[in-house]
Order: C-alpha cells, then sequence, then structure tokens
C-alpha cells in the first residue's frame, strides 16, 4: 500500500498564486499567438517570393519548427543564444521559442489556406481597379482567415500547452512555474500538478468555448 | 476607344494572340465568336492590363495599356468586365460586393457607394436580395451582381467573357436581358459569347476568331448569315 495521503487544503491555499500564475501562461501563450501570426504572414509571402533566399531560409524555418521537438526550440534559444554571449529572460525565451514554433506551424497552414482561394478572386479584384495588397487585405485574407481559422485554434491550444516548457529554462511566474515551486517547498505534488492541469484544462476549453462564439459571429457566410 | 494594333501574346512558348487588330468605337457593340482555345479570354486579359503582351499595343481612350508608366489601378477602373465563372467575393452580401470597390478604390463614402450599389442593383434585378450572400443565390443572380459590381464603378467599357456559358440553360435569359439592356442604354461593349442570334441582335459588328487571329470580322448580317469565309461557316454550322 502506497502510504501518500491527500491534502487538498495547502494547496488549495496556494490557489491565487496559482491563478496569477495561470495569467501569466495565458498572456504569453496569447503574445506569442498574435507575433507568429505575423512572422507567419511574413515566411508565407517569403515562400511565394521569386528570390531563392528569402525561399530557402522560410523553408528552413519552417523545416526546422515542425521537425524537432518544441523543448528544444525554447533551450536552443536560452542557451544557445546565452553562449554567443546574447543572454535572454527565461520569459523571452520561452516566447522566442513558442513564437518560432507558432511561426512554423501557421505559415504551412496559410500556405495550403491561399491554395484554397481561387486565383479568380484576385483576378476580379484587381479588374475592379483593388491594387495587389489592397485586393490581399480585402477579398484574400478574410477568406483565408476562415480556412486557417480551425487550425489557428489549434495552434493557440498548443500555444498555452508549450507554456509549461518555460521552467526548463528557468520561467518560475507562468502556471507551471509557480506550481513547481509549490512542489518543491511542500513535496504536495499530486496536489499541485493536479490543480495545475485543471487550470490548463479550463483555460484551453474557455479558448475553443471563445473562439467558437467569434466564428459564429465572423463567418456568416 | 479601344484599339488593339497587331498584338501578339505568348504563354511561354505558346504564342496564343498571333497579330490581333481590332478597334471598339465609343457606344459600339462587337461580339468575338470563336472556338475554344483561340484566345479570346486572353485577349480580354490583355485589354484592361491583367495579361501582358509580348507585341503590338492596346490604348484605350489613347492610353497605352502595356506602357511601363501606365496606372493601370486607374485605367481599369474604366473597363468592367464579368468573367465567365461568376467571381462574387463569397464572405460579403450581395449589397457589400456591390459597394466595395467605389469605396475603397473610388474612395467614396458609404452613403454615396450605397447609393451607387442600390441603382445598380435595381438595374440588374436584385433589389431583393441586398443582405443575401452569395452561396445562396442562383448562378444567373450572381452572374447578375457581378455586372452591377462592374457597373458600380461607371466603367466606360464593358468586357463581358462568355458571361452566360456557365449558367444552367434557363438562367441565360435573365443574364442575356441584363447585357442586351445595357447595349439600349448605348455602353460600349466587347462581348464574348457563344450566343450567336444574341451576338446577331446586339452586336454591331462581330468578329470571327481563329488560332489567335480575327478570321473575319464585320457587321452580323454579314458575319453570322453570310460568311465569307468557309471557317466561319463551318464553325457557325458546329454550334447551331
Ligand atoms: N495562364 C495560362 N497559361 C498558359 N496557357 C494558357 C493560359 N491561359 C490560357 N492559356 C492557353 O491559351 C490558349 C487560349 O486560351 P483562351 O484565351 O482561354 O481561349 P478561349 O477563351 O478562346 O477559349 C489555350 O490554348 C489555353 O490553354
Ligand atoms: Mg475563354
Amino acid at each position: 500500500m502506497f502510504d501518500y495521503t491527500f491534502q487538498w487544503r495547502p494547496a488549495l491555499r496556494a490557489l491565487p498564486d496559482m491563478l496569477a500564475g495561470a495569467w501569466v501562461t495565458f498572456e504569453t501563450a496569447a503574445l506569442s499567438m498574435i507575433l507568429g501570426v505575423l512572422l507567419a504572414l511574413a515566411l508565407t509571402v517569403m515562400r511565394r517570393m521569386d528570390n531563392p533566399l528569402p525561399r530557402a531560409f522560410a523553408n528552413l524555418w519552417v523545416s526546422i519548427a515542425r521537425n524537432t521537438p518544441s523543448l528544444f526550440q525554447i533551450y536552443m534559444l536560452y542557451f544557445g543564444l546565452g553562449s554567443f554571449g546574447w543572454h535572454i529572460s527565461s520569459w523571452a525565451a520561452l516566447l522566442a521559442g513558442i513564437t518560432f514554433n507558432n511561426a512554423g506551424y501557421l505559415a504551412e497552414n496559410f500556405r495550403g489556406g491561399l491554395k484554397a482561394v481561387p486565383d479568380t478572386q484576385m483576378r476580379a479584384a484587381r479588374s475592379l481597379g483593388m491594387g495587389a495588397f489592397q485586393a490581399y487585405r480585402l477579398i484574400v485574407f478574410p477568406q483565408l482567415l476562415r480556412i486557417v481559422y480551425h487550425p489557428l485554434t489549434n495552434q493557440m491550444v498548443w500555444a498555452v500547452l508549450m507554456t509549461s516548457l518555460g521552467v526548463i529554462v528557468g520561467l518560475n511566474d507562468d502556471l507551471t512555474g509557480v506550481t513547481q515551486d509549490y512542489n518543491v517547498r511542500t513535496f504536495r505534488t499530486f496536489e499541485f500538478f493536479a490543480i495545475a492541469a485543471v487550470l490548463y484544462y479550463l483555460i484551453t476549453k474557455v479558448i475553443v468555448l471563445v473562439a467558437r462564439l467569434l466564428a459564429w459571429r465572423l463567418f456568416r457566410y | 476607344m479601344i484599339e488593339i494594333d497587331q498584338v501578339h501574346k505568348s504563354f511561354g512558348d505558346l504564342e496564343v494572340i498571333k497579330g490581333v487588330d481590332l478597334t471598339v468605337a465609343k457606344g459600339e457593340v462587337v461580339s468575338i465568336i470563336g472556338g475554344s482555345g483561340s484566345g479570346k479570354s486572353t485577349l480580354l486579359m490583355c485589354i484592361n492590363g491583367l495579361e501582358p503582351i509580348q507585341r503590338g499595343s492596346i490604348r484605350v481612350d489613347g492610353i497605352e495599356v502595356h506602357a511601363k508608366g501606365t496606372d493601370l489601378n486607374r485605367l481599369r477602373r474604366k473597363i468592367g468586365i464579368v468573367f465567365q465563372q461568376w467571381n462574387a467575393f463569397p464572405h460579403l452580401t450581395v449589397l457589400e460586393n456591390v459597394m466595395l470597390a467605389p469605396r475603397k478604390v473610388l474612395g467614396l463614402g458609404r452613403a454615396e457607394a450605397q447609393e451607387i450599389a442600390l441603382k445598380q442593383l435595381a438595374h440588374v434585378g436584385l433589389s431583393d436580395k441586398l443582405e443575401v450572400f452569395p452561396s445562396k443565390l442562383s448562378g444567373g443572380q450572381q452572374q447578375r451582381m457581378a455586372i452591377a459590381r462592374a457597373l458600380a464603378m461607371s466603367p466606360d467599357y464593358m468586357l463581358f467573357d462568355e458571361a452566360t456559358s456557365a449558367l444552367d440553360p434557363q438562367l441565360v435569359g435573365e443574364v442575356l436581358d441584363t447585357i442586351r439592356l445595357l447595349a439600349e442604354e448605348g455602353m460600349t461593349m466587347l462581348l464574348v459569347t457563344h450566343e450567336i442570334r444574341f451576338a446577331r441582335d446586339v452586336s454591331d459588328r462581330v468578329a470571327f476568331f481563329r488560332n489567335g487571329l480575327v478570321h473575319e470580322i464585320g457587321p452580323p448580317a454579314q458575319v453570322i448569315n453570310a460568311p465569307q469565309r468557309p471557317e466561319t461557316a463551318e464553325f457557325l454550322k458546329s454550334v447551331r
């Protein structure tokens, strides 16, 4: 028989601190998504260029992001850059790592999505006198958004879960960091991690729910 | 006036247009007929600069379409074009589809753009579909919306590329009626069409396209009723 007795009271007393950590987790994931989307758009444009240099750069980025563990991506940014004498904070390394990963996955989704918007849409827009950028902004992107909406939501969920990797580069104020701090001080491992797991679950469920409501509002056609 | 002068156009090694001459005068309706693959669509795309040309020149109101300094976005405002595939913007309602270019390209205010759009949608008989998304329209309605969308820019020229070819037979009439109305109003038009009888009724001149060239051109009474060249007669027999 194992003689571990559950003690939820100390764990529940830590709840306010853990909720604060959950907020950091959410903020970090949200920021990494905003940056990730912008970078993914840039990568998508680069992959469509005639110049082979930006194309190769963007392809390499996408390829590494999708084919190596996100743990390594964060690790490399933190210790790799550190060994070149460029020290960044744990949080910055985590944010950069997740952003790198988001951008790679999203760029791949955007590329597929763009193929699904027929060329004739662009042609119709241009023949009405719209410039290329205007046509992308008003005609192509709104349609692309709908096509990549689900992958976008999934990536946001994935970003939330990836923030838990911050602990390996010493982050201590996100949900996992806070939980780990309590764990090493109290050894109530199961209780703290169970609460943390529930909080992660709730965050991602809320994100999916909000995304669904937003989609309902956004895509009426 | 549209002046097409010895235009050559290739896709890679494939020469599609091989020295076409054609003019469309103000107020004139010219129809282009001809077999598929003869370069009709390509010619229309060259006229508004969507496709580059290799030789010759195309002038619209004296402006050289393919000259380096030509502001194509500005030129396209006066050339409306309606494609075979309806090309409705699926994420916008009918009203928004028609209002978009007047607002974003001409820079008109919402109220003014809406007024224009309402007028053009009434013109094509879609006043009862303003808030509907294109996916809820029939092909004929989508095509009429596309016509209204082009007309909302107050173009001086309208180009139609087989506007009825992708439609179910029972929907062809409503679109042809809309085009006929435009012809009666004096719109300058270049129509690529397979509807021979329609071409005969509305056109001032008909051009028969063959192998990237204008094979025969003249008034419909000649080209359609009494073709001068055997290939024209043969084509007409094949589509009747
Ligand atoms: N974007 C393109 N790239 C390569 N070939 C093309 C392209 N567009 C048209 N073509 C070719 O040019 C020829 C003329 O096409 P098109 O102008 O569409 O003919 P039509 O409208 O008379 O049927 C065809 O052989 C077609 O395959
Ligand atoms: Mg064609």
